[in-house]
């Protein structure tokens, strides 16, 4: 597959582009915040989103979605990054997705994911016990009991654990790890909201003796760990694609600032000092767009073990986007420190998106340990 | 033909039967790379005929076209024909600076009776040639070259000197820019003129380098004929010529900071000599670093993918060059500088069997030159800056 955007895919891009400057542009997540939002994003614009398919892009058609492939939902991503627009969209209709089309039976992926794609259902992957991801680090434990599991552990770090319907929670069986469905309803789970640095909200959540049905065994029993690192790798691809349009536009912003702004009497962006720093960063936001696109055309191209381009993919783009957001700020300077002006959302969400799924470090780690050193 | 997968095997098929055994494993060592030329000596029959036949074909030039003896194949089958020879870790048949630099110059800006003379020899390896751009004063700042070409009536004659030509020793004809205007604004009174180096009044001296080798000269010129027929473009508008070419050679350096199939990597030369415990390297600090350099490595030759890809829908390459050029050699040097770190005390020896004659060090010494030599980093970023990012000046 050549690595370049086909037409259709571009229209979608631009498509989206415009709904989310107009709509859910930077403001609004400003707006977000200072209502005192308690899911961390807007019911209102989330039923526009839905309206507009993004919910069912990856969802396939004999579910009530549009089986339009992960490519597409990459460009959205990459542009809700652009905007900063708070919205369940990765963990629900990438991660959460993923997750049933991968490991759900059929009759598992006729009940959640029409729902999914209709925007009636938000789904959210609970699989993080530690202070930093390792996900084979596990105490929650799913016990057999009756015809089905009694559930107890806890999580942390759940995305839209708020707004969440139904959690994918990995626990201990007795045969390695599997993941379940658990509705957020349920008897015996808690969910204890806190607002993390982006506005968005954040759970921990905890199991105390919750009687699940046998039907919420997600994938074969013992087989959760594989079918983990497949929903991780996906979760961690789109990830990088939210990374690229963060990294994309508080980078054009500061170029936008280096042609405008004047000290000494002249532009800042004529000084050296600045225009090599620019330039360098220009290069790694390139190679940024090539391994995302990369790692999304995979997807669609039904690749199996994708652990290697999507620790690839998550060191990049966590390394580089974090870069292009702390020297979006200090080429701000002053102005970029201040709650007032917009750039720093973008040094925030970074932040969260970096850390979500596994950091630089855990990625870096675990590159080297895939390729054999 | 114009099915890809039909050429695919149509190659494949001809690779079969004409690509010698021999021709079918990496390089021994950089010194047995076939350059071509009047009085290049070929190490064995196997190469003289690998070269042979794939000129026959114009497959050393593969996208020229056919009329100056290139393959005249469109990038899509380049590119399969690249895969194809790389499958089975084929030799390159011919390195050329006539192919890489001078031939796309002169395919564009050359006259029909130019690209006649010289792209069909060049294409059959029998020119080698020599590139003559960068003076003692002129270095970053190219333009104010001052090696000068004075009008005699129906000839010119040169006088002045180059430096940093690639072994202009063993050039048989050289490309160079001269001033034949010296009253003009230096960007304006420049000339891309060739020459037979044979010509009385042309001579080179080795320049030693910190790696003890010695792969560029100083090229002298005392009063050198240059016939009026070997201009490449328009008289004194040589500096658009000259740019169009640096952007070539840009590209052609980027893309030797990848490690070529064949080539071991660095994590592999890293676990053979270190070794690992449970699978993990046992030095992990240097680990991390090894793992961010493949990163980047592999995120460059993606990016050459999509880049070419892009071109082929239509996109124009341009001052992407730059930015290739300067990903790729600074890249080069962070791979030779984990050499180093992984050749430890072995990476130290000058001379001896135990360390190839210090092939790491001076490996690792010669790549401090990538980031000058084509233009600078520097220079890359300001390209990168102004032409790219639209910086004001």
């Amino acid at each position: 597959m050549a690595l370049v955007l086909n037409e259709e895919q571009r229209m979608l891009r631009d498509a989206a582009r415009d709904f989310l400057t107009q709509r859910a542009p930077v403001s609004h997540l400003r707006q977000i915040r200072d209502s005192g939002n308690e899911l961390g994003f807007s019911r209102e614009l989330w039923d526009e989103i839905v309206e507009m398919g993004w919910t069912a892009i990856l969802i396939p058609e004999e579910h009530g979605g549009l089986g339009y492939g992960y490519t597409g939902l990459g460009l959205l991503l990459e542009e809700s990054g652009r905007t900063l627009t708070p919205s369940p969209l990765l963990g629900t209709a990438l991660t959460g997705a993923a997750a049933l089309i991968l490991g759900g039976s059929p009759e598992q992926c006729a009940e959640v994911l029409p729902e999914v794609a209709a925007g009636q259902r938000i789904l959210a992957l609970a699989c993080d016990e530690t202070t930093l991801h390792q996900p084979e680090r596990n105490s929650s434990q799913a016990v057999a009991a009756g015809d089905g599991y009694r559930l107890n552990g806890g999580k942390t770090a759940v995305m839209d654990g708020a707004a969440a319907d139904t959690f994918i929670v990995s626990a201990a069986t007795g045969q390695g790890i599997s993941l379940f469905l658990v509705p957020a309803k349920a008897n015996g789970v808690t969910v204890q909201p806190y607002p993390a640095l982006d506005i968005s909200i954040a759970a921990a959540v905890t199991f105390k003796d919750v009687e699940l049905p046998a039907t919420a065994l997600l994938g074969a029993l013992g087989e959760g760990q594989a079918l983990l690192d497949r929903v991780l790798d996906i979760a961690r691809i789109g990830a990088s694609a939210e990374l690229l349009g963060i990294a994309q536009e508080a980078f054009e912003r500061t170029m936008n600032y280096l042609r405008e702004r004047k000290q000494f009497g002249v532009l800042i962006g004529s000084f050296q000092a600045l225009q090599h720093r620019a330039a360098q960063l220009h290069a790694e936001i390139e190679m940024c767009k090539s391994v995302v696109l990369k790692a999304l055309q995979m997807l669609d191209e039904g690749a199996v073990d994708n652990a290697e381009l999507a620790s690839l993919a998550k060191a990049k783009l966590s390394t580089t986007a974090h870069k292009a957001a702390c020297e979006a700020i200090q080429m701000h300077g002053g102005i970029g420190m201040t709650d007032e002006f917009d750039i720093g959302f973008f040094l925030k969400r970074c932040r969260i998106l970096e850390t979500l799924y596994g950091d630089r470090n855990f990625h870096l780690d675990r590159y080297a340990r895939l390729r054999g050193y | 033909m114009n099915q890809p997968e039909d050429f695919r095997q149509a190659v494949r098929e001809w690779l079969e039967d004409n690509c010698p055994e021999s021709m079918r494993s990496p390089l021994p060592s950089e010194a047995e790379a076939c350059w071509g030329g009047r009085n290049f000596e070929f190490y064995s029959e196997d190469q003289r005929l690998w070269l042979e036949r794939m000129a026959e074909r114009g497959w050393t030039a593969p996208t020229w076209p056919t009329e100056y003896g290139g393959g005249g194949l469109n990038r899509e089958e380049e590119k399969i024909l690249k895969e194809e020879l790389a499958r089975i870790h084929a030799r390159q048949p011919l390195i050329s600076f006539g192919i890489s630099m001078l031939g796309p110059a002169l395919l564009k800006f050359g006259s029909e009776e130019l690209k006649q003379q010289h792209l069909p020899p060049i294409v059959r390896g029998e020119i080698r040639w020599a590139q003559g751009y960068s003076e003692p004063n002129a270095g970053s700042d190219l333009a104010s070259l001052q090696a000068r070409c004075e009008d005699r009536g129906d000839h010119f004659i040169l006088n002045g000197s180059k430096v940093w030509t690639s072994y202009g020793d063993l050039g048989d004809w050289m490309f160079c820019l001269v001033r034949t205007d010296i009253e003009a604004p230096k960007h304006k009174g420049i000339s891309f003129v060739m020459f037979d180096m044979a010509t009385p009044g042309v001579s080179t001296r080795p320049i030693r380098l910190i790696s003890g080798k010695s792969p560029f000269t100083e090229t002298i010129f005392d009063d050198v004929r240059v016939e009026k027929d070997q201009v490449i473009g328009t008289l004194n508008q040589g500096w658009t010529v000259a740019k169009y070419l640096l952007t070539h050679e840009r590209e052609m350096i980027a893309g030797s900071g990848v490690s070529s199939a064949g080539t071991m990597s660095v994590s592999k030369t890293a676990t053979k000599t270190i070794g690992t415990d449970n699978g993990v390297l046992r030095n992990t600090p240097l680990r991390a670093d090894i793992a961010r350099y493949e990163i980047d490595e592999r995120c460059l030759e993606l990016t050459i993918e999509r880049a070419r890809d892009e071109v082929k829908a239509g996109v124009s390459l341009g001052a992407a060059a730059s930015m290739f050029k300067y990903y790729g050699t600074e890249l080069n040097m962070r791979r030779q500088e984990l050499l180093m770190a992984i050749g430890g005390n072995d990476a130290l020896v000058w001379e001896g069997d135990a360390s190839k004659d210090g092939d790491t060090p001076r490996q690792w010494l010669r790549s401090k030159g990538n980031s000058i030599e084509g233009g600078t980093s520097e220079i890359q970023l300001n390209i990168v800056a102004k032409h790219i990012l639209g910086l004001p000046g």
